[in-house]
């Protein structure tokens, strides 16, 4: 399949030009586009790309961490502020496909990949957009992914997180050490009392998806056994697992409740 | 569709080619610039055998856009040899037969020195990490993470540095 790729220096352009083409994708470090076109994918005929280092850059604005949109896994890792997300980056392939994967190119993974995004989903994080695309809540560019694949998204806003012990992740691979996630769990505990616990799920649903029921249950109540068991027992409220040939969507409704139950007691 | 010159140096070389868009960089280095080592797998970034070295950072080939490394420096494992004298990396695959089929080879002797040159003294679990991106289907990976720990200790800094 000929593909068209089309360079950019300025965001601005480069989101001009992706919003004119239905038919053309932004490229950013390619793990996911370059795939596809090895696969002569015949969804998209041309690649967007901006060497604008606005994409790239790392930096503190208020009480979040604002990440360019092609920051790798590795940048990722190697940011102190961003400590909290080195094992979920650290969890994303092997370290070549860590050189390449980005935060923005996460957003639009599709099952069973997508674990950056579902950390980002129990943080709360918010996506911004180049032009004036402005910026919204990850739960609602989840909710309508396709629509915004017209946009490039510019940053991630991450919020700091400054006791390590109040996010948990864990992905759940039948391989070891690296594999595709048969589920992966993201918690942000909230404060005892008072903050909002957050748990995301990837691959219980076409994409990361928040466990309401679950997070009910947990809200102002200590992570006792009592109410983490309450928790884990709504944890698959509103899940509609895929079956592929890593494991059945019975499998996954079996298993993702007692991940939960380890995430949240700290027993993983 | 109008080619697009790219200009890199492969293994301390100065290479020029044209290249289509949405050409892969493996593509390239095959076909374009004749070196074979590294070996397409999957297309889909999951074996690892097309690993090369951008500006020292391991990536899969098959999954970097030609054009992107204009102006960068590529190493394959064509690369890491010094004329007849070979790198401890590929002394210890030899001794420990760290090679059968021989098609993941390439890849994991890139990710080896990767690793390698960012940390001259890694534990086994070090290596286990630094490999996983790639898939052997013969050897069973204990050969392979003996040979690298062995390179490793072998090889003391400025011996290994060499590569």
């Amino acid at each position: 399949m000929p593909v068209r790729v089309e360079t950019y220096a300025g965001l601005d352009e480069a989101a001009g030009a992706l919003a004119a083409n239905s038919a053309a994708r932004f490229f950013a470090g390619g793990t996911l586009l370059m795939r596809a076109i090895n696969e002569a994918n015949p969804s998209f005929d041309t690649l967007i790309r901006a060497t604008d280092p606005a994409l790239k850059e790392i930096r503190l604005e208020g009480d979040a961490i604002v990440v360019g949109a092609a920051c790798t896994m590795n940048e990722i890792m190697a940011h102190r502020e961003l400590a909290f997300l080195a094992p979920v980056a650290r969890g994303i392939g092997g370290p070549a496909v860590r050189s390449a994967a980005t935060i923005g190119g996460n957003l639009f993974a599709w099952s069973p990949f997508g674990e950056m995004t579902t950390a980002l989903l129990a943080l709360g994080a918010t996506i911004r957009f180049a032009g004036h695309g402005g910026q919204v809540a990850i739960d609602e560019f989840l909710s309508n992914r396709d629509r915004y694949r017209g946009q490039i998204v510019r940053s991630v806003s991450v919020p700091r997180i400054s006791d390590p012990s109040a996010f948990r992740f864990l992905k759940v691979t039948r391989v070891k050490p690296k594999g595709a996630a048969l589920i992966s769990i993201a918690v942000r505990i909230g404060r005892p009392g008072s903050g909002e616990t957050r748990i995301a799920f990837n691959n219980m649903n076409p994409v990361p998806t928040r466990a309401l029921a679950a997070e009910q249950a947990l809200q102002g109540g200590s992570l006792d056994e009592a109410s983490v068991s309450r928790a884990a027992s709504l944890a698959t409220d509103g899940m509609n697992p895929p079956t592929d040939a890593l494991a059945s969507d019975w499998y996954r409704r079996e298993v993702a409740p007692v991940h939960l139950k380890r995430v949240l007691l700290g027993r993983t | 569709m109008a080619k697009k010159p790219v200009q890199f140096r492969l293994n301390g070389d100065e290479k020029a080619a044209f290249v289509d868009d949405g050409q892969n960089l493996l593509d390239v280095l095959r076909r374009g610039v004749g070196d074979l080592t590294p070996k397409y797998g999957c297309g889909q970034g999951t074996c690892g055998t097309c690993t090369v070295l951008i500006d020292g950072e391991p990536r899969l080939s098959c999954l970097t856009l030609a054009e992107t490394v204009d102006g960068h420096a590529v190493t394959t494992v064509a690369g890491l040899a010094d004329g007849a004298t070979l790198h401890p990396l590929q002394d210890a695959f030899m001794c420990h037969f760290a090679a059968q089929c021989g098609y993941c080879t390439p890849g994991m002797l890139i990710a080896a020195k990767a690793l390698l040159d960012r940390n001259p003294r890694p534990t086994r679990e070090d290596v286990v990490e630094a490999i996983s991106g790639n898939i052997c289907r013969c050897t069973g990976y204990e050969a392979i993470i003996n040979a690298i720990l062995d390179a490793a200790n072998a090889a003391s800094g400025s011996s290994y540095a060499r590569g």
